[in-house]
């Protein structure tokens, strides 16, 4: 790898009387000036507010009065059940759909890497088009496509799998079906497309030794498919696991976290808590920092289950 | 039994395909008909189509919201691809020890949920009210000046800049171009393809981002299209064929960049995993 100094210390200003370490030094600064928007646009708006709400998830009451309560919004969180059943809510969200929709987009990028399936184009733009929606606009798409007149229960008692429509959005248990069925929907093609380009990077003669000695599709999938698309399966699942945990815009369009809070998430909680209720600002930075942390543990742990960094 | 499992894998895809495609099918048919027509679960085009336009216009300033998502987006992706591509340029040919410590720590960035600088940034834009009222709450430009710069973007420029010949900067010194020139006159025309793919993710974020404009805009004149939209679907007796006529002209933007730029919109999401 070439470094900076010689890069830019050949330029035309380059005369022999400058000496070299003025040059390097210029050369540097080059270098600061053209990242120098950026860093300080990112300091301003994602590094100053985090140490802004660091020190007010130790304050407590509402505006600009705000008064220091020490450990206080930090134990609220442990009794606080609208913010338990949050956590609990996203960490089922978590749990189901992030690993559902990953199978999905894999087996369908496995399908459509098949060299001799006919309309692989139609078949893959038509998977990934749902990527294409806004978040707002499809949840409402949603929202009356699984109303208990909606379409969903009117085609499946056609169909005869169920007598009576299902709640799909006023049952806790539905509710929280409907959601993962809207995100799945909304992202299995979008993560497929990483699992494709994943796919046609892969030697076709590995799979040609493969099957020279012997192993089976199903061995070969195991054996091959999922170890060299590794990386793409750690950065699908932490993109997904991020994604989750500040699930938002789904929630507030198509259920409004109800009922009661059966489907409420942590990012929904923050909201109501800053600008529906009372603007309880200490508290909701709390409470924000609890998802920093889940975001920081659960990357980690992914990096540790998928081995080394740069598998 | 390999044709059993060809047509098994056929029919596995067109489920696939079907239930994709179905909700736009059903978004489309139901713009064109009327609301009753919609919870009887009509499949069929109907006539209804100005009608809907109609009530949709004279109930609510859909083209404003259109406009202001317009001028947000492009305001947005614009900004975006002038700040990113010169960073992440700098961070890859200026390349020294301490940048890549900056680099790293920028990175840090991508781990903060949005919903946690929300409370932070509305308090600073609150102060900002008091002495630039253009740039704080509940105007277009607080919509733009945070979100814009993103930690991924930087990462996705600095990742082409890999690939990209360096040679071609050597030939501009000898040509005496300055450093920015050579920014300027050589890498951006030939990063094109980089552009276009950023230029995409961008615009397509900008255009469908709900949270923070929910956040600091207030009045309905300001409103963006996924505002509008969000209010128009929270009402307590929806007409339907209204509502899912707002929901087509919303989507219309993202779709023509999406059927128009496929290939660049494709490799812009996968060159950042590269």
């Amino acid at each position: 790898m070439k470094t900076a100094n010689t890069a830019a210390g050949s330029g035309k200003n380059s005369n022999t009387f400058q000496s070299s370490r003025s040059r390097r030094f210029k050369s540097g600064l080059v270098g600061w000036l053209f990242v120098a928007a950026a860093v300080i646009l990112i300091a301003a708006f994602y590094f100053y507010p985090m140490i802004q709400a660091l020190i007010l998830s130790f304050q407590t009451g509402t505006g600009i009065n705000m008064k220091f309560n020490g450990l206080g919004n930090y134990q609220r969180l442990f009794t606080d059940k609208i913010f338990l059943t949050a956590v609990t809510n996203t960490f089922i969200y978590l749990l189901f759909q992030v690993p559902l929709m990953i199978i999905l987009a894999m087996f369908f990028s496995v399908l459509l890497n098949d060299r001799n399936l006919k309309f692989k184009g139609f078949f893959r733009t038509a998977i990934f088009l749902p990527a294409i929606t806004s978040l707002v606009a499809y949840s409402i798409v949603f929202k009356y496509l699984f109303a208990p007149d909606g379409l969903v229960n009117a085609m499946l008692m056609n169909i005869h799998i169920i007598n009576a429509p299902i709640q799909w959005i006023s049952d806790p248990f539905w509710a929280k079906v409907t959601i993962i069925i809207a995100i799945t929907w909304r992202w299995t093609g979008y993560n497929m497309i990483f699992y494709l380009s994943g796919l046609q990077n892969i030697d076709q003669s590995i799979y040609e030794a493969a099957r020279i000695d012997g192993a089976s599709a199903v061995r070969q999938f195991f054996s091959i498919t999922i170890p060299l698309l590794k990386p793409i399966i750690l950065f699908t699942s932490i993109t997904s696991t991020i994604g989750t945990l500040q699930l938002f815009d789904e929630v507030m369009n198509i259920t409004k976290g109800g009922p009661g809070n059966a489907t409420t998430t942590i990012s929904q909680y923050i909201y109501n808590l800053s600008f529906k209720y009372s603007a309880d600002f200490g508290y909701a930075a709390t409470v924000s920092y609890s998802i920093v942390i889940m975001i920081i543990i659960l990357s980690f742990i992914q990096f540790k289950v998928a081995g080394d960094r740069n598998a | 039994m390999l044709k059993a499992k060809r047509a098994s894998m056929y029919l596995f895809l067109s489920l696939a395909a079907f239930v994709s495609i179905f909700p736009f099918f059903w978004m489309i048919v139901s713009a064109t008909n009327q609301s009753v027509d919609v919870t009887q679960g009509r499949l069929i085009p109907g006539s209804h189509l100005l009608d809907n336009l109609r009530n949709l216009t004279s109930s609510v300033d859909i083209w404003n919201a259109m406009g202001n998502s317009a001028k947000i987006s492009i305001t947005t992706t614009i900004l975006a691809m002038l700040i990113a591509s010169l960073a992440g340029y700098g961070f890859e040919i200026y390349r020294s020890k301490a940048k890549d410590i900056v680099f790293s720590i920028l990175l840090l960035s991508m781990m903060i949920p949005f919903a946690a600088l929300m409370v932070p940034l509305y308090r600073m834009f609150g102060k900002i009210t008091n002495f630039f009222p253009t740039f704080g709450i509940d105007t277009p430009a607080a919509v733009v000046i945070p979100t814009f710069t993103t930690a991924f973007l930087i990462f996705f420029f600095r990742q082409s800049t890999k690939m990209f010949p360096r040679e071609l900067l050597e030939a501009g010194r000898m040509d005496g171009l300055s450093e920015l020139g050579l920014f300027f006159r050589i890498y951006l025309p030939t990063m094109k393809t980089t552009y276009a793919a950023a230029a995409i993710i961008t615009f397509m974020s900008s255009w469908n981002n709900y949270m923070w404009p929910l956040v600091i805009l207030q009045s309905p004149e300001n409103q963006t299209i996924p505002l509008l939209i969000s209010n128009l679907g929270s009402g307590y007796a929806p007409d339907y064929g209204m509502i899912m006529m707002a929901i087509v002209i919303s989507t219309v933007p993202t779709a023509l960049v999406f059927f128009l730029m496929q290939k660049h919109f494709v490799a812009g999401m996968v060159g950042s995993v590269k």
